[in-house]
């Protein structure tokens, strides 16, 4: 249901590999919740139709920098008031975004609903009206196939179970209300709490799995880096050669860097080399080592190749420091083993942690795409796991599970009626992911398990 | 031999009681017509009004200036108040009726009723001129005209009762069925369909046993349904309480294959949750006893209603499992039980007024709806008597909300959703039901009974001062600080802890352990301003204060409900013109034709979406 009050947030553009993605916040406290992710000047002093530059940040990590264009309703698409963030085009940036806003009071909008609003705030007139509607009834068609293909197997499964115990948690807490005087078993606190443990321990599996899943959804950007000469491209030909049947080759349209997509088990991984680091003796060598730097924010992952006959431990030590960034997982190669023998193999620096590979003669690779793959999922999966790659559905969970903690914390010194509105915030956001929880449903499960009336 | 009526209603029970009484209080002649004069108000089933959610229900048909409330309080023998371990919306008033005076009483109620004829006839047709209905015709071929009609037939049409084998014609045991008047409504266009019901055996309270029972008194201290201040009967009674046994349960299944339920002959649908004695030991076989509540009639009769015993098992077969139950090895039995097959109309049919959508002026209250108990019966009635009247007399209409009365969301789930088997109350059913209380129910509903002139300026002046009241000793509670000498004592004696401040009187209260009655010693101006006021005044001010951060959540999802509750839909809006609604949705909109944006999103079949499309239409 639509409810004009709160700030609803989605990607503007559309989803992909496009340079730039627009983040767009519609709703009274549009700017205030994006002033609170950002750095720069502050947001909610600024005047309407004005773009301003800064970084939003989680915490002390920076997401990204961006452009953020301000428009105070009612001079604005929706006559709400809408913020538009310009960020990197990765949709791991992008998704890490959105999700920061929802954390910070944002709801994810539905099928149509900026469109929705502007319509109803006045802003389209009535010639729109039926064009609008079309577009909400095919766009919610077209997330219905969505949802239903991502319902298939694990994660249906997974919800179904979720809901039984949802609602047959439900009915035990309105048994006691509305049965009270029936000749039935009451459950008792403690078997009602280990009842809540349990969802809500599934509930964050599921939760966590939004990581995992997303990356198999849009992929995990992974980028190579290393000195010059140390072997990138062979690596780059070495890891897609193996797989050469099940590669495609994407281009990115305005950047200057070509993606490789490496599938993995079933997980695509974005391939971006780099050109080679040096140590910056003049500007230009600057930019690139920059450029690099960026590409590597921009990543999940980093592949940092080095030459195993050239480096020298300072040389070493000092890329493993700079290369490093927070929140990319970086996985360190030694190639050219070939060319070593195993005494000098053994005295190698870093062997603890390092991979070593020939990318050339093409050894180790196996290996070395096993260390990438459990890098990327973080060793969470254990096989039939199942997987939440939508965020709206993420929210859902995250909203469900807020309200059953809720729930828990007064589950001792509260009266079940009380209880019950929790309990029913819960059951209605876990409904629009599995479809909505009824009265009916919870009597239907009442009645069938116990034994009601005179 | 009849004038013309402004308003015929067919049916004495609950629901044609209330609709009656409530017309002819608003001004309309009234004529009420019953099979049998000598069954005005018979609690055909159990002799009990109230429980949880139906007491909250006759609280509001008593503060909106209905009889129901009163009626049970001058008639009960037994009172309590259910669910009072759990917040104060749980609380349930119930009363145990005698139940021959509480007949006795709603005639009398009626007879006192300026405006109310009464007539002993069945009504077979109803005259109808350009899809508006223009009154009756009866059994004896009388035409009596009339403006609008209210049916509220009961289990009567085309009742079929049902016992072991034998099933006759009936629409209550020793009363016959009503024939014709579906059969013409179904001419009319409308649909229609079968229910079930059951009702236990009633025996002699003489031949049973009651030492081998569990005693169940009321509470000490009465409670009422009645806002108002009625005087009710001193003596009060007992029930008792027993249980079957496994040989009871052997007993009932030799009786099985000439069940009616089990080889099919009965149709319609019976409620899941009030099963018979069959149906609870077919379905729960792993339970070894189900609970029996035996229950007096009255006063002045042995009878006994046998609670927790419905069936439709051959009479002997009841009656040999009855005698192996404790207490009962002697029972005499004085009816047996039955169940009882009757015509409905799904409610769908009818607008948010209890108006039916095919013929004008034309309203059905309480088990033709599908409903089942008295409480939702008089509700009913009482508002498709005052529709009745308003709408002839070109005054707006009631339609109560769901945010506002257990009445609202009773007749907003039967119109906006149908029902499949007979409808009752649950306090699950409304969203909002933590402002639903049987304490408020005057707050919450006497302005409007006011207003439409059924509640006198005296008690409306009555529940401002308790507002008011209530308000003041809520605001001294938030101004009064308490120093931690005065009150620690009493605190830790009711087992919570000491405080080390001076606290404010508001935060001490709304801790569970303690409450005026605790805390009232503590300083002299509470002692004062306490003792100025009724007991309900205090205890309105204490619930305000005790829970006062959830009544503001609920307030507020209210609130942000009320932008889709509010708006309203053309009645005459054309859904198939709407091609990007799902058709489900347009066929299910078509027939309802919901009156807000709200109860369109309540129809099974529409979805988020098709209420979105919606939205941007009527926005038009």
């Amino acid at each position: 249901m639509t409810n004009n009050e709160d700030t609803i947030v989605a990607l503007a553009t559309p989803s992909g590999a496009g340079a730039i993605g627009v983040i767009r916040l519609s709703g009274p406290d549009a700017i205030h919740i994006a002033n609170s992710v950002f750095k720069g000047k502050d947001l909610t002093k600024q005047a309407t139709h004005t773009l301003h530059y800064g970084a939003i940040t989680d915490g002390e990590l920076i997401l990204d920098e961006v452009v953020v264009a301000l428009f105070v309703g009612p001079k604005s698409y929706t006559r709400e008031n809408v913020v538009e963030i310009s960020c990197h085009g990765s949709n791991y940036i992008i998704e890490s975004i959105i999700k920061l806003l929802i954390k910070k009071g944002a709801r994810a909008a539905k099928a149509g609903e900026f469109t929705l609003r502007a319509f109803l705030n006045g802003q389209l007139d009535l010639s729109q009206a039926e064009a609008v509607a079309d577009l909400i009834a095919s766009n919610s068609k077209a997330s219905q196939q969505v949802a239903l293909q991502q319902l298939r197997g694990g994660f249906s499964n997974q919800l179904a179970q979720l809901r039984e115990q949802l609602v047959q948690f439900a009915s035990l807490i309105e048994l006691e209300l509305d049965f009270a005087e029936e000749d039935v078993e009451f459950a008792n606190r403690d078997q009602l709490k280990q009842l809540i443990h349990t969802i809500i321990r599934i509930i964050s599996s599921l939760i966590q799995s939004f990581e995992l899943g997303n990356a198999i959804k849009n992929g995990v950007n992974t980028v190579i880096a290393g000195r010059p000469n140390a072997g990138k491209s062979t690596l780059l030909n070495a890891l897609l050669n193996e797989e050469r049947a099940i590669v495609s080759h994407i281009a990115g349209t305005t950047r200057d860097t070509i993606e490789e997509v490496l599938n993995i088990q079933g997980i695509n991984f974005r391939l971006i080399d780099t050109a080679g680091i040096r140590e910056a003796t003049d500007t230009i060598e600057q930019i690139g080592v920059q450029r690099t730097m960026e590409k590597i924010r921009q990543s999940a992952l980093l592949l940092y190749v080095f030459d195993a006959v050239q480096i020298t431990i300072e040389e070493l030590n000092n890329d493993l420091e700079s290369l490093q960034h927070p929140g990319v997982t970086m996985l360190v190669i030694a190639n050219k083993a070939d060319l070593l023998n195993q005494e000098q193999l053994l005295s190698l620096p870093h062997t603890d942690k390092a991979i070593i590979i020939s990318a050339k003669e093409k050894q180790h690779i196996d290996e070395l795409k096993a260390s990438i793959y459990s890098a990327a999922i973080k060793d969470q999966l254990s096989g039939n796991e199942t997987l939440v790659t939508n965020i709206r559905h993420l929210e859902a969970l995250q909203k469900t599970e807020e309200a059953l903690t809720r729930v828990l914390n007064g589950i001792n010194d509260v009266t079940s009626d009380f209880l019950a509105m929790d309990i029913k915030q819960a059951l209605h956001y876990l409904g629009e992911i599995t479809g909505a929880v009824t009265t009916d449903d919870l009597l239907e499960n009442i009645f069938s398990k116990f034994c009601i009336g005179k | 031999m009849f004038k013309k009526y402004n308003v015929i209603v067919v049916g004495a029970g609950h629901a044609g009681c209330e609709a009656a009484a409530a017309a002819a209080n608003l001004g309309s002649s009234v004529l009420l017509i019953t099979m049998n004069m000598g069954t005005i108000a018979q609690m055909s089933c159990n002799p009990a009004m109230g429980g949880v959610a139906k007491g909250q229900i006759v609280r509001e048909v008593d503060a909106l200036g209905g009889y129901s409330g009163i009626i049970t309080d001058k008639t009960s023998i037994q009172f309590r108040m259910l669910n009072q371990s759990k917040g104060p919306a749980m609380w349930s008033p119930r009363a145990q009726s005698d139940r021959m005076r509480f007949a006795e009483e709603w005639r009398l109620a009626l007879e006192r009723t300026p405006n109310v004829d009464m007539w002993q006839d069945t009504v077979t047709s109803l005259l109808v001129k350009n899809n508006t209905v223009a009154g009756v015709k009866t059994s004896i071929g009388l035409e009596i005209e009339a403006d609008a009609v209210v049916l509220t037939n009961g289990t009567f049409l085309n009742g079929i009762i049902h016992i072991g084998e034998k099933k006759f014609g009936g629409g209550r045991t020793g009363e016959k069925s009503a024939t014709g008047l579906t059969e013409q409504l179904v001419t009319l266009g409308f649909e229609a369909g079968r229910m079930k019901t059951g009702t236990p055996p009633r025996v002699d309270g003489r031949s049973l046993n009651y030492s081998l029972m569990e005693e169940q008194w009321g509470d000490e201290v009465r409670g009422k349904f009645s806002y108002t201040d009625v005087k009710g009967i001193e003596e009060q009674r007992c029930c008792w309480i027993t249980y079957t046994n496994s040989n009871v349960h052997e007993t009932l299944k030799e009786g099985f294959e000439k069940s009616p339920m089990f080889t099919g002959r009965i149709k319609g649908l019976g409620p899941r949750y009030c099963p018979s004695i069959e149906d609870k030991i077919n379905r729960f076989a792993e339970r070894d006893r189900h609970q029996i509540f035996v229950e007096p009639e009255g006063l002045n009769t042995v009878e006994i209603y046998v609670n927790g015993f419905s069936t439709s098992l051959p009479e002997d077969v009841q009656y040999r499992a009855l005698t192996q139950i404790p207490g009962f090895e002697n029972a005499k039995m004085f009816r047996p039980g039955y169940a009882i097959e009757y015509d409905f109309f799904p409610p769908t049919q009818l607008t948010l007024t209890l108006e039916t959508k095919h013929i004008s002026n034309l309203y059905f209250a309480g088990q033709i709806n599908g409903t089942t108990g008295y409480e939702e019966a008089a509700s009913q009635g009482f508002i498709a008597g005052i529709n009745a009247h308003q709408k002839i007399n070109d005054k707006h209409e009631l339609i109560l909300k769901r945010s506002e009365s257990y009445i609202g969301v009773l007749i907003d789930d039967l119109v906006t959703k149908g029902t499949e088997e007979p409808y009752r109350m649950f306090t699950s059913r409304a969203e909002h039901r933590l402002l639903l209380r049987q304490d408020n129910a005057d707050i919450r509903l006497s302005p409007i009974g006011h207003e439409l002139g059924l509640i006198s300026d005296e008690r409306i002046a009555k529940v401002n001062a308790k507002v008011k009241n209530s308000d003041e000793i809520v605001a001294f509670a938030k101004a009064k600080s308490i120093e931690p000498s005065k009150v620690n004592a009493i605190l830790e004696k009711n087992g919570t802890s000491a405080i080390n401040q001076n606290t404010k009187l508001f935060n001490l209260l709304s801790r569970p352990q303690v409450g005026f009655n605790e805390l009232n010693s503590v300083d002299s101006s509470l002692q004062e301003l306490l003792a100025k006021y009724d007991k309900e005044t205090v205890e309105q001010a204490e619930i305000k204060i005790k829970y006062e951060s959830y009544f503001i959540k609920e307030m507020e999802i209210v609130d942000k409900m009320k932008k889709m509750e509010d708006r309203e839909i053309n009645p005459n809006f054309d859904y198939s013109q709407l091609g990007s609604l799902s058709k489900e949705a347009r066929e299910k909109l078509a027939r309802i034709k919901p009156r807000t944006l709200g109860q369109a999103s309540r129809i099974s079949g529409v979805s988020p979406s098709d209420v979105s499309v919606l939205m941007v239409h009527v926005s038009r």
